[in-house]
C-alpha cells in the first residue's frame, strides 16, 4: 500500500485553561504514534513553528468570550476540513459561562484595578454557537483515551465510539457502589454523559458533571432526589451550575431553583 | 463418602476457612461477599476474614445502608450490590483482534479470556435462579455463547440460604426463593446463636460431595437441622413486596397505558436497573482501530435499553421517549421474556428497586398498571413514536 500523506493537525485555543490541549500532550507513549499519524502543523503548546493552513483536522479548545474569539473561530473554520471541539469550554461555554447568569460588567469593575483594559463579551458561548462543528468531545478536561479514539476514528473514516448515555453505566461497569444510594451523596451521574470512567464515585464522592448532560437528561427528577437528600434550592442550583452550567439542560434546571 | 443431597453435615467457621483454602489450592478464584464503599460487593476472598462479619443490609427503594449487628454472622446480609453477572459475563469482553493484510484483515480469534475457574461463595436462591436464566439465554441452540459457557461450566457454586429478607426482596412472588432448590454444588445454612456458629451443609453435585469429603464434619443433631430448615420460611414471612402473579398479562395489555408517562416523569433513563439486574444480558459490539488503521479490535460491552443508541436503526432511534424505554425494559423482563426463553426474566432480587437512584419500584409499577387497566386511553397514540416496539431484547 502506498504511504498516505499525513493529514495536517491544528490545535487551537480560545477562552480556556489549556487543560484539554495538555491532554493531547499527556498521551505519552501514544504521542509518538500521533505524530506519526498526523503532521502536527499548528500547536503552540507543543511547537513554536506553526505551519500555514488549510488543515485537515482542527482540535478547538475554549469558549467564545471576546470579540477577538468571534473573529478567530471563523478563520479557523474556513481553514479546517474537520473541526472537532474539545472540552467543556468549547462544547458548553465552560465554567466562565457562569457570567451568563449575571451582569459581567459588575464583576469587571470589582475584580480589576483597571476595568477599562478588559474587553469581553457578556456571554461565554460554545464554539457551535458560532460555526459548524463536526464533532464535540466533552469533558473538563477531555479524557485522553476518548481523545485518541476520536482522532483514530476521524483518521480512519469511522464513527467514534463515544457514548451519550449516563455516567452510571460506566460507573456500574467499573463495579462502583452507587454513592447516592449507599451514602446519600448527591451525584449528577444519572444526568451526566459518560466519558471519565466513573472517576469521582470511585473515590466515594458524587459526580459534578464534567462531561455535561446526557442525551435525555431528566434533571427535574434528579433535582427532586437532591431535595429529598436535604439539599436546599440554592444547593440544587449550584449542583447544576458547574463546569457545564451553560449546557441547555443544566442551565434550565438551575434556573428553576434558588432564585 | 458423602452422598449428593439428603445427607446433611455440620461444621464450624475454621472448616469454612479450610474450604476456601482448598478451593484456592485447587486453582479456583474464590469470589464471595466483602465490604467495600459502604456496601456488600462480590470480590475475591482468601479467608472468612474477608467476609462481612456482623453486617446486615437495609435495602429500600433508592436507599441502601449497612447496619452493624455484632452477632458475628458472615452471611447476615441479603445480596451483593451487583450479582455474579460481572464474573460470568464481564462488562467488557474483547472478541478478537485484527491486523491489516493486503486489502482485508487477518482475524486473530480470541478463544479464551484466561479467567481461572471461579468458585462463588454465598449465592442466594434468587441469584441461582438468575444464573439459570442466563443458562437459557446463552445456551440456545445456534446461539451458544462460548465464553459464558466455559466460565459457567467451570464455576463452582456454594449457595447460602437466606435467613431473612430485605425490604426490597420479592422472590416469594417470583417462585425463585428464598428456599434453595437445586443447581448448587454445595448449600449452606448459617446458624448463629449464643453458643454456636455453625454451617449446616449439603452437597448438590459430585463436585460438592467430593469437597465435603475433604472437610472435617459432624452429623448435625435433629434440632439443628430443623432450625436450619426453618430459616427460609422465616425469610418468606418477612417479605412485604410481591409481584402481581398476572404481570405478564397486565403488561401485554398495557402497551398504550397512560401510566408509562407517569413513570417517565421519575425515570432518569440512567440504566442503573439494567446494570444491576442479574438477568439483563444486552450488549453492544464496537470496533476500534489504532491511529494507523492497521490494527483493530472488536469489543463486546454491556449495554442498556435505556440508552438512545440501543434502539438506533437506519433512520434513527426508535425509543426516544423515556416512557417507551421504561416500557421496553419492564415488558421484556416480565412479559415477552416468557415467549423468548420460556421463563420470566425477573427473579425478584429487588436490586432494580434498591439501586434505582430515585427508587422506582417495579412491583409498584406493575400494581399501578394493573389498576390503570380499563382506564387507559388505549389508541390515543401518546406513545405513537414506537407503536408496538415493546418486543424482545436483542
Amino acid at each position: 500500500m502506498a504511504p498516505r500523506k499525513r493529514p495536517k493537525l491544528a490545535v487551537w485555543k480560545f477562552s480556556s485553561c489549556d487543560g484539554c490541549q495538555l491532554s493531547l500532550l499527556d498521551c505519552e507513549e501514544d504521542l509518538l504514534a500521533i505524530s506519526e499519524a498526523v503532521d502536527i502543523s499548528y500547536f503552540l503548546e507543543a511547537t513554536r513553528k506553526p505551519a500555514k493552513g488549510p488543515y485537515d483536522i482542527s482540535l478547538v479548545e475554549g469558549s467564545i468570550a471576546t470579540a477577538h474569539d468571534v473573529e478567530t473561530i471563523r478563520q479557523v473554520r474556513r481553514q479546517s476540513r474537520t473541526l472537532i471541539t474539545i472540552g467543556a469550554c468549547a462544547t458548553a461555554g465552560g465554567v466562565q459561562a457562569l457570567r451568563n447568569f449575571k451582569n459581567v460588567k459588575s464583576f469587571i469593575s470589582r475584580v480589576y484595578a483597571h476595568p477599562e483594559f478588559i474587553e469581553t463579551l457578556d456571554q461565554s458561548s460554545p464554539i457551535s454557537d458560532l460555526v459548524a462543528v463536526d464533532f464535540e468531545l466533552r469533558g473538563c478536561p477531555v479524557n485522553k483515551a476518548q481523545l485518541l479514539e476520536v482522532l483514530s476514528a476521524t483518521l480512519n473514516g469511522r464513527k467514534p465510539n463515544v457514548h451519550k448515555h449516563a455516567e452510571c453505566i460506566e460507573c456500574k461497569m467499573r463495579g462502583n457502589v452507587c454513592v447516592t444510594v449507599a451514602k446519600g451523596e448527591p451525584c449528577l451521574g444519572p444526568v451526566v454523559q459518560a466519558g471519565c470512567g466513573g472517576l469521582c464515585p470511585s473515590v466515594g464522592r458524587g459526580c459534578f458533571g464534567c462531561f455535561g448532560p446526557t442525551e435525555t437528561p431528566n434533571t427535574a427528577a434528579l433535582a427532586e432526589k437532591f431535595a429529598a437528600l436535604g439539599l436546599d434550592p440554592r444547593d440544587i442550583q449550584r449542583q447544576f451550575r458547574g463546569l457545564n452550567a451553560n449546557a441547555e439542560a443544566f442551565r434550565k434546571e438551575s434556573e428553576r431553583h434558588g432564585n | 463418602m458423602t452422598r449428593i443431597s439428603g445427607t446433611k453435615v455440620v461444621f464450624g467457621r475454621p472448616e469454612l476457612d479450610r474450604l476456601i483454602a482448598l478451593l484456592r489450592a485447587d486453582g479456583y478464584r474464590v469470589i464471595g461477599p466483602c465490604i467495600a464503599d459502604g456496601a456488600v460487593v462480590y470480590d475475591e476472598v482468601t479467608s472468612t476474614e474477608d467476609l462481612p462479619e456482623g453486617w446486615r443490609d437495609d435495602s429500600q427503594p433508592g436507599r441502601y445502608r449497612l447496619d452493624a449487628t455484632g452477632d458475628g454472622e458472615l452471611f447476615g446480609y441479603g445480596l451483593g450490590a451487583q450479582g455474579w453477572k460481572r464474573f460470568l459475563y464481564p462488562p467488557r469482553q474483547m472478541l478478537f483482534r485484527a491486523e491489516k493484510a493486503g486489502r482485508g484483515f487477518r482475524i486473530q480469534q480470541r478463544d479464551d479470556d484466561g479467567t481461572p475457574p471461579l468458585a462463588f461463595l454465598g449465592v442466594r436462591a434468587c441469584e441461582l435462579a438468575a444464573i439459570g436464566v442466563f443458562d437459557r439465554v446463552f445456551h440456545q441452540k445456534g446461539f451458544e455463547e462460548p465464553g459464558y459457557l466455559r466460565r459457567r461450566t467451570d464455576a463452582l457454586v456454594i449457595a447460602v440460604e437466606c435467613a431473612r429478607a430485605a425490604d426490597s426482596c420479592f422472590c416469594v412472588s417470583m417462585h425463585t426463593g428464598p428456599a434453595l432448590p437445586a443447581g448448587y454444588d454445595l448449600r449452606l445454612n448459617e446458624v448463629v446463636d449464643g453458643t454456636r456458629h455453625v454451617f449446616v451443609a449439603e452437597a448438590g453435585s459430585e463436585r460438592g460431595a467430593a469437597l465435603l469429603d475433604r472437610l472435617s464434619v459432624d452429623v448435625p443433631p435433629p434440632a439443628l437441622v430443623a432450625e436450619a430448615a426453618g430459616q427460609a420460611e422465616a425469610a418468606s414471612r418477612q417479605q412485604r413486596r410481591r409481584m402481581d402473579p398476572d404481570v405478564a398479562g397486565i403488561l401485554a395489555r398495557s402497551l398504550e397505558s397512560n401510566h408509562w408517562e407517569e413513570v417517565a416523569k421519575r425515570c432518569l433513563t440512567c440504566g442503573n436497573c439494567t446494570m444491576v439486574c442479574p438477568t439483563c444480558f444486552c450488549t453492544t459490539v464496537e470496533d476500534v482501530t489504532d491511529l494507523s488503521g492497521n490494527n483493530a479490535e472488536r469489543w463486546r460491552t454491556w449495554d442498556s435499553c435505556f440508552t438512545i443508541d440501543y434502539s438506533h436503526i437506519a433512520g434513527g432511534a426508535l425509543r426516544q421517549k423515556a416512557s417507551s424505554r421504561y416500557r421496553q425494559w419492564m415488558t421484556h423482563k416480565l412479559s415477552t421474556w416468557h415467549q423468548q426463553f420460556g421463563v420470566s426474566g425477573c427473579v425478584g432480587c429487588g436490586r432494580c428497586i434498591t439501586w434505582c437512584p430515585v427508587g422506582i419500584d417495579i412491583t409498584e409499577e406493575a400494581a399501578a398498571l394493573a389498576q390503570a387497566e380499563g382506564t387507559s386511553a388505549a389508541g390515543q397514540g401518546h406513545l405513537a413514536e414506537s407503536p408496538g416496539d415493546a418486543g424482545q431484547g436483542r
